[in-house]
């Protein structure tokens, strides 16, 4: 892990609050524009958060997206307070979802959401337990 | 293909961004299926949908989608249309379904994204 974080912000993601999800990726993809990460891996980190912000809202009992910036890495880390996944293997493979009918109301819920993740970061993590949340982690590599 | 162009093969209105409209797409998606979009699309991409709901926008803000076409002859609320106004998203509606209006601008040339890492 590094030590030097040259950003750190944090954002809170209410559960069910489908008006307010999208508003931390919004938040994160503007202050990485600004400090002119380039506009390719803008794109591929702003994708990834919005699906996991959109995975907090929709599945988790609420939680908080984490910006963390050193002079190599960018970090994403999508925290929630559970209620954790029984099955991290099932969940990862592409159409198999939990999501409730509002979410798919909103066109989500297709079960692409952690592949898609997984395939826009450098390195991807997911460690989840029952009764006390899940933590996924995306490094993007800024060389 | 210009948003203009866009716009004219599929007899559309413009509804905001007008201003825009010189703006050039190299691919389009189809989709009432926002996680879909999210896992296909490239960027300059028009993203046509039935689907009338803020996170439509807020999609295509995540995509750098330039153009949203809304087909079936759907309205979408004042709200969508201030969210896609400050972000700088043109918004069409066309009477065409879904099916139609991919049809015609695949017939033009237009082609679909490959699914990537985001790039």
């Amino acid at each position: 892990m590094e030590n030097k974080f040259i950003l750190a912000e944090k954002y809170p993601v209410l559960a069910n609050d489908f008006n307010a999800a999208g508003d931390a990726s919004t938040a994160i993809k503007t202050a990485l524009k600004r400090i002119g990460i380039n506009s390719a891996l803008v794109r591929r980190i702003a994708i990834a958060t919005y699906e996991a912000e959109l995975n907090i809202a929709i599945h988790s009992q609420g939680g908080e997206m984490i910006l963390l910036m050193s002079e190599e890495t960018i970090i994403i880390q999508a925290k929630d307070r559970g209620p954790g996944i029984p099955d991290v293997v099932l969940a990862m493979r592409e159409g198999y979802s939990t999501a409730p009918e509002s979410a798919r109301m909103l066109g989500f819920g297709a079960g692409m959401g952690l592949p898609n993740m997984k395939r826009c970061a450098t390195d991807f993590s997911i460690v989840s337990a029952m009764g006390k949340g899940t933590l996924i982690e995306l490094r993007f590599a800024l060389s | 293909m210009k948003i203009r162009e866009i716009q004219q093969y599929l007899n559309a209105e413009i509804l905001c961004n007008e201003q825009l409209a010189d703006r050039e797409i190299i691919s389009a998606c189809g989709s009432d299926l926002m996680s879909d979009v999210l896992a296909f699309v490239k960027e300059k991409t028009v993203l046509l949908t039935g689907l009338t709901n803020p996170h439509v926008v807020r999609t295509a803000e995540m995509l750098d989608v330039s153009l949203i076409v809304f087909v079936r002859g759907k309205y979408p609320m004042q709200e969508i249309l201030d969210m896609a106004q400050e972000r700088d998203i043109v918004i069409c509606r066309t009477d065409l379904t879904l099916y139609e209006a991919c049809g015609v601008l695949y017939s033009h040339g237009l082609r679909g994204g490959a699914r990537g890492n985001g790039e």
